[in-house]
This record gives C-alpha cells, sequence and structure tokens, in this order.
C-alpha cells in the first residue's frame, strides 16, 4: 500500500511536470493552430540557457526560472515573426514540417557548440536531500518541481479565465470562428502567444536542467511524449493538456515501478486506447478535424 | 466496395493524379530514368547509388499516402526500419538469398500496418501525422529495449548477402547494385501502378474532397488503410534492401529522424509527383555524402535549413515546380486552340 501511494506520489509530481510542458504546446496550438514540432528544442534551449547562466554569469536557479522564460520569449517572438507567420494560413501540415526543420538545426546547433556530453548543474542546496511524508520519501528537488509546476498550471488558468487577454485567448482557442465573429482581433495576439508558449517550453527546460542531462537530445523523445499527452487530452484543449499530463505522469511511474520494459511503450499505448475510444481526445472537440 | 471504380480524371484536372503531358514525354521519362539507375554505380559509388534508390522508393511509398490520399505520416520509419531488422534478422538466420529476405521484411512492415494504419486514419491532417509518430516511437521502443534481438543500441552486424550462390554479389557492391536494383525497381512500378488505377483515383478523391468521395458511396477509412498499408510494404522492400546493402541495422533506422527524412526528400521533390521523390531522394543523398566526404560533421544543420527554405519559399518542390510550369504551359497552348481551358492548377496543401 505504501509503495502504491509512493509511485502515485512520483506520478504526480513527474505528471505536473508533463502538464507544464503539454500547457505551451496546447496554447500555441490552439490559437495558432500549430503543432509546434520544435516545442522539445526550445524546452533543451531552456536547459542549456539555464546551465550557460548558471556557468557564465552565476545565476542560480531561482534567477534562471525568471530570467530563461523571458529570454525564450523573446526567441519564440523572433521565430514567430521570422518562420511561423508565413505559413500561418496554410495547412497546418506545413508549420509542422518547418518547426521540425528548426528542430533539426537548433538541435544540430546545440551540439556544435556545446557538444554532445551533458553540461552539469547543479540545484542550490535548500532544493537537495530528501523529505518524508507520512512514509512517502520524495527528493525534495521533486516536490519543488511538483509545487512550482502545480503553481504556473493555476496561474496560466487563472490568466485564461480571469483576464481580458485570457479571454480572448481562450475564445480563440475554443470557437475561432465566433471569436472572429464577435470582432476579436485574434491575429494581434499570435506572436505574443506564440512567445509565451516558447517562454513556458523554456520553464519546463530550467525545471528539468538539476535532474535530467542537459544535452542537445534531451527534448527529442520528450517533445514527442507531449505529443502523445495533447493528443489524450484533447488537442486544442488547455485542460485536456494539464489532466492528460497528470495521467501520463502516473502511467510512466507505475509503469516503470512493474513492467519497467514497457514503461515508455505504455505512454503510446494508453494514447491508441484513447483514439480508440474518444478519438477527438478526452477534452477534445468532437468536430475538430484540422 | 460498393462502388467499383472511377474511369477517367476530368480533362481540366491536369496537375493531380496523373502524370503530365503526352504519353509519348512519359516512355522518353522513362527511359531516362531506367538509363540514369542503369548508369548510377559507374558515377557514384556503388553503395551510396544503392541507398540513393533505396531512398528514392522510399520516398515514393511515403507519396502514395502524402501526395495522393493527403495523409502526412511522420511514422514511416517504423516500416523502413521493422523490414531492415525483419530482413536482417532472416538473411542472418536462415541463409536465404536476399530478396527472400527482402520480401519477408516487407511482408512484416504490411501486417506491421494494419493495425498502425487502423488506428491513424481515425485521424486526419496533422492528428495523423502525430498518430503515426507516437506508434513509430512505440516501435522504436520496442527496438530498443528487445536488444537480445535486436541488438539494442548496437544494432545488428554482419547482415550477409547471399544471392542463389554467386558470390561476386556477396563480395562487390557494384555487382550487388545490379542484383538489388531490380527489386526496388519493381516496388517503383507497383507503385506507379498503385497510384494512376482505378484505386489510385478514389485515393486522389478522398484527398481532394473526402466527404464527396464518402457520399459517392466510397468506404474512405478501408481504403486508407489499405493504402496504409501497400505504402508500408513497398517501404519495407525498400528498407530490406538498405539493411542488406549495408550489411548492418542501426537502430537510427527506426528513429523518427528517418521518417523526418524521407519526408524531406518527397518535399524536396515535390508531392504528388513520384518523379519527384526519385530526385530529392537524389539529391538528399548525395548532399549528406558529400558533406560526410568533406568532413561536415553537422549535417542536420544543412538537412533543417533546407527544410525551413523549401516550406517557405519552396512548396511545390523541385519536380513539382517543373511540372506545374510545364502543365501552365501545356495548358495555355490548348487554350487557345479549344474554346475554354481548365481551372487555375491551384496551389494545394499536402
Amino acid at each position: 500500500m505504501n509503495a502504491v501511494l509512493q509511485y502515485a506520489v512520483q506520478g504526480l509530481a513527474a505528471g505536473s511536470f508533463y502538464a507544464l510542458a503539454a500547457l505551451g504546446l496546447a496554447i500555441i496550438f490552439g490559437v495558432l493552430g500549430v503543432v509546434n514540432f520544435a516545442h522539445g528544442a526550445f524546452y533543451m534551449l531552456g536547459a542549456v540557457a539555464a546551465a550557460v547562466l548558471l556557468d557564465t554569469l552565476g545565476l542560480t536557479l531561482w534567477w534562471a526560472l525568471l530570467a530563461v522564460p523571458l529570454l525564450m520569449f523573446g526567441f519564440g517572438v523572433v521565430v514567430e515573426r521570422l518562420l511561423v507567420q508565413w505559413l500561418l494560413r496554410l495547412d497546418p501540415l506545413y508549420n509542422f514540417l518547418l518547426t521540425f526543420g528548426l528542430t533539426l538545426v537548433l538541435v544540430e546547433a546545440v551540439k556544435q557548440r556545446y557538444g554532445v556530453s551533458g553540461l552539469p548543474y547543479k540545484p542550490p542546496d535548500v532544493l537537495s536531500g530528501r523529505v518524508e511524508l507520512a512514509g512517502v520519501v520524495l527528493p525534495r528537488y521533486q516536490l519543488f518541481v511538483f509545487l512550482f509546476s502545480v503553481a504556473i498550471c493555476v496561474l496560466v488558468w487563472l490568466l485564461m479565465t480571469r483576464t481580458r487577454v485570457g479571454m480572448i485567448v481562450r475564445a480563440a482557442t475554443e470557437k475561432p470562428e465566433l471569436a472572429r465573429a464577435l470582432g476579436i482581433n485574434v491575429g494581434r495576439w499570435v506572436t505574443p502567444v506564440f512567445g509565451f508558449g516558447v517562454a513556458l517550453a523554456g520553464l519546463a527546460g530550467v525545471l528539468a536542467a538539476p535532474f535530467r542531462a542537459i544535452t542537445a537530445d534531451m527534448g527529442n523523445n520528450f517533445a514527442i511524449i507531449l505529443f502523445a499527452v495533447v493528443v489524450i487530452g484533447g488537442l486544442g484543449s488547455i485542460v485536456g493538456a494539464v489532466v492528460a499530463g497528470f495521467m501520463v505522469g502516473l502511467v510512466e511511474a507505475f509503469g516503470q515501478a512493474y513492467a519497467p520494459t514497457f514503461a515508455q511503450i505504455l505512454i503510446f499505448v494508453l494514447m491508441a486506447v484513447i483514439i480508440l475510444v474518444r478519438p477527438a481526445g478526452l477534452f477534445g472537440r468532437k468536430e475538430a478535424t484540422a | 466496395m460498393t462502388r467499383s471504380v472511377v474511369t477517367e480524371a476530368p480533362v481540366t484536372e491536369p496537375q493531380s493524379a496523373t502524370s503530365a503531358g503526352s504519353p509519348r514525354l512519359r516512355w522518353v521519362l522513362l527511359a531516362v530514368g531506367l538509363v540514369a539507375a542503369l548508369a548510377l554505380p559507374w558515377f557514384v559509388y556503388p553503395p551510396v547509388a544503392m541507398d540513393i534508390v533505396a531512398m528514392a522508393l522510399f520516398a515514393i511509398a511515403l507519396d502514395i499516402l502524402l501526395g495522393y490520399t493527403g495523409l502526412l505520416s511522420f511514422g514511416h520509419a517504423a516500416f523502413w526500419g521493422s523490414s531492415a531488422y525483419v530482413t536482417s534478422l532472416i538473411a542472418t538466420h536462415h541463409g536465404v538469398p536476399f530478396p527472400v529476405a527482402v520480401v519477408g521484411g516487407a511482408l512484416f512492415a504490411m501486417i506491421l500496418a494494419l493495425p498502425a494504419g487502423y488506428l491513424s486514419v481515425r485521424r486526419s491532417g496533422i492528428y495523423f501525422a502525430m498518430v503515426t509518430l507516437a506508434f513509430a516511437q512505440m516501435v522504436y521502443f520496442i527496438g530498443y529495449q528487445w536488444s537480445g534481438l535486436t541488438g539494442g543500441e548496437n544494432g545488428l552486424q554482419g547482415v550477409p548477402r547471399n544471392f542463389f550462390g554467386i558470390e561476386l554479389v556477396e563480395t562487390d557492391s557494384f555487382y550487388f547494385y545490379y542484383a538489388a536494383l531490380p527489386i526496388l525497381l519493381l516496388g517503383m512500378w507497383v507503385a506507379w501502378r498503385i497510384v494512376h488505377s482505378p484505386f489510385g483515383r478514389v485515393l486522389v478523391s478522398i484527398r481532394d474532397n473526402t466527404q464527396r468521395a464518402r457520399a459517392l458511396g466510397y468506404e474512405v477509412e478501408k481504403y486508407k488503410v489499405i493504402a496504409f498499408v501497400l505504402s508500408a510494404g513497398l517501404t519495407g522492400l525498400a528498407g530490406g534492401v538498405f539493411a542488406i546493402n549495408h550489411g548492418f541495422v542501426a537502430l537510427t533506422e527506426l528513429h523518427w529522424s528517418t521518417s523526418g527524412e524521407v519526408v524531406l526528400m518527397t518535399v524536396l521533390g515535390g508531392i504528388g509527383t513520384l518523379w519527384g521523390g526519385i530526385l530529392g531522394a537524389f539529391l538528399s543523398v548525395m548532399l549528406a555524402d558529400y558533406l560526410a566526404s568533406s568532413g561536415f560533421d553537422g549535417i542536420d544543420l544543412v538537412t533543417g535549413s533546407v527544410f525551413v527554405l523549401v516550406v517557405l519559399l519552396f512548396r511545390r518542390g523541385l519536380w513539382g515546380t517543373v511540372r506545374y510550369q510545364w502543365l501552365a504551359w501545356q495548358q495555355r497552348r490548348t487554350s487557345s486552340r479549344r474554346t475554354s481551358a481548365g481551372a487555375d492548377p491551384a496551389e494545394r496543401g499536402p
């Protein structure tokens, strides 16, 4: 029983992280209709940026959590203005291919600059060690990731439901035609929303820096897990991304505990089952065919 | 199938499935292509030449889905790679001539494609791309984990080239090229037959207007699954030859970057044009070979940039652009003779 609780807690901690990372992907898809293949590369850039900031300027994790998302926001704005905007009116597949090409370039560029071996990253001392709560042992850092991710998810949720910008973005994600018909200028929000999504990917990268190996390839398989997350949740749905993020975290944690060989595959099995039962995903719109 | 055949394409739709122009032009192209295929290993290092033809069939097989059915599969590495593994295992453990092993690999790819296709065609567009990608990732992990069979990260080595006891083929890549070429050309011919058959016309009609195809009584999902399985089979044929050519299989063959690579070839050449796939494969294999031999190790920087530029500026691809101009010119010519000309060949998505 205790073991089950342990895995559940670990799964929720991992899930919160997936939710945070998938959030940006879901928001970008919702508003722009872009399946951002480069999300994994942006996540990797966030982690690399954190490592470089620590190495060169001595910026600790706390500062990186602030600085890197800002940098990544700027980077996202540049990418949107330079590349993505030209294809927005075409079939979404073109943007998928564009961001795929961008991924190759970014990953290879980092490989050329920083090599293939991982960059070191040391989290602040406060976050090292373990905590024990009701018989469940959790690395202190994992607890921090959990709390931080949940806080960000709640923050984004508040932003989406309580502010004017959020209403517009929500309207644009859920009923784009209606939003346009009501005279909401969705186009104005495209660039900042893309930047915001990229910033969230970068933030996830910073969070990952202390517990994952920081390499150019770190985002590759991660991105595909995030795709599975948003497909399970329903592509256009932000709530779906968060719920599915937790689901995938739990499946992974229990999979690793009871069937370690199949842990990675289980996520995709879950996705296959969801597609069979609910083709549009858990929270997806039925008619959503892009 | 409730409806049997669609006989002929409307005259005013020159650019879709049928290859352009007069039958004579088609024969000229075919002859040039055949001569080029036969002459290739004289000008290009034979193993590289073999890669070009194998990749060309891969790109063509993908285009049956992407160009002719309107489905972007981003998981074709699953069929390419799994056939490479199965072909190599058969060739290594059973000592059969390699063409037999390759056919075994292709059959395995088709069997694998049946559930994958059944699942994927439930979604279209970008969802289809993501589902195929996820499925391929599953296959990748199986290949990675099942190291007893696949050799895990080390891959399979020492795959033999047994060819009905003819030693030259087994030792010399030059002769191997000519032994394996018929398999790949046969695959290309099958692809050509598929897209130019009544079945292929139905695929195009599904691509152009799924609702209408459904309303006409076609079971769209069934057609898509069949196209998916056929495409996977041809992909498997190419993957098997590729594996035998190299004498080993690496995990890379199952990786999504391989899926991306073949999409690039198809897009670079021009989707919906079988010749484009050949051209795209030729260019990207030659480019990779040139970069590798000149000591440049950041191939993905170039590949990725080409991808971005082609998608941004050159969506018809090389062959597609040439064909588009040719058709536009022909149409202008015929329209001056006849009273009314056909529709403007509009730009179209995959």
